[in-house]
């Protein structure tokens, strides 16, 4: 992974994020993390299918990297102890994903308000400008959700 | 037998588990399909590898996402005549609550159906029907 600078924030963050117990059933890995920037990346795996037919990723595994990266993005917006929850995510499935293949989903916060951060994200495997997936997505801050400061006192 | 007669033959016996265990991702996290009242209910199970948030323990929200599309193919399949799979266009998902780690539910209603396009809507919720904690609406193309 890496990071723009060596901030300690960033590093806590990518820790955090990395060790959500979903994101480690299913391998979602951090490629890079910036203030309002961020990219992961999944593995192809047989158990993440969805169509039997065709051998295509669920679109949960699409929704998770998406979500994950999305929620990665906006915390790297916010200070550590401010909780981000997602409020709404709508994703334009924009072509299959190809069997075998792994995804990189990328995120920027493009928006930060008091209470809300919006952000826009894509999936893609390999080309940034052929995606199979685009994104967007709504946190609100500061309400019931995970911080930092808080996921590292567990 | 190729998949699709396999969900044709499963979708004539009206036998919604076994189409759902063909899926591998619905292995994974636990989702389940049940007919009750001539309706499809389909259930996320609870599970501790499902969990996004471990602050509050809650479901993570791809996996949330994942339920709420899942139970839209899921409607599809039992509404719709014939036994294609449906490929999903886009879905939009509002989190209402946290799904906190326990049994989740959703149920879709087909909203429109087209010649090429169908219109889902889903609810998802854990005790109580009336207090969703997601609710999402999709477009797949049924062709």
């Amino acid at each position: 992974m890496s990071l723009t600078s060596d901030d300690t924030h960033l590093a806590q963050l990518a820790a955090v994020f990395e060790g959500i117990p979903h994101c480690r059933e299913l391998g979602l890995k951090i490629v890079s993390l910036a203030p309002r920037f961020a990219t992961m990346r999944l593995e192809y795996s047989d158990r993440l299918i969805g169509n039997p037919q065709t051998g295509v990723f669920h679109g949960g595994v699409i929704s998770t990297v998406i979500d994950t990266v999305a929620g990665l993005a906006a915390s790297a917006s916010v200070p550590a102890n401010s909780a981000v929850a997602t409020l709404d995510l709508r994703i334009d499935y924009l072509k299959p994903a190809h069997p075998g293949k792994a995804v990189t989903g990328e995120a920027e916060c493009y928006r930060l308000t008091k209470s809300v951060a919006f952000v826009r994200a894509l999936a893609h495997q390999g080309d940034k400008d052929d995606p199979v997936a685009h994104c967007v997505a709504s946190f609100m801050l500061n309400s019931t959700g995970f911080s930092i400061t808080d996921a590292k006192k567990v | 037998m190729t998949m699709l007669d396999k969900i044709k033959q499963y979708k004539e016996r009206g036998d919604f588990a076994a189409i759902n265990s063909l899926i591998p991702y619905a292995h994974m996290v636990g989702l389940e399909a049940e007919i009750k009242d001539e309706t499809i209910t389909t259930v996320l199970r609870k599970r501790d590898q499902n969990i996004g948030n471990y602050v509050i323990g809650a479901v993570h929200g791809g996996v949330v996402a994942g339920l709420l599309e899942h139970a839209a193919i899921m409607h599809l399949l039992y509404a719709l005549d014939g036994a294609v799979m449906p490929r999903i266009i886009n879905l939009s998902v509002d989190y209402l609550r946290p799904c906190l780690n326990r049994d989740t539910f959703a149920r879709g209603s087909l909203v429109k159906q087209g010649r090429r396009i169908a219109n889902v809507r889903v609810e998802a919720w854990q005790d109580d029907p009336a207090k969703p904690c997601a609710a999402a609406h999709a477009h797949f193309l049924i062709t």
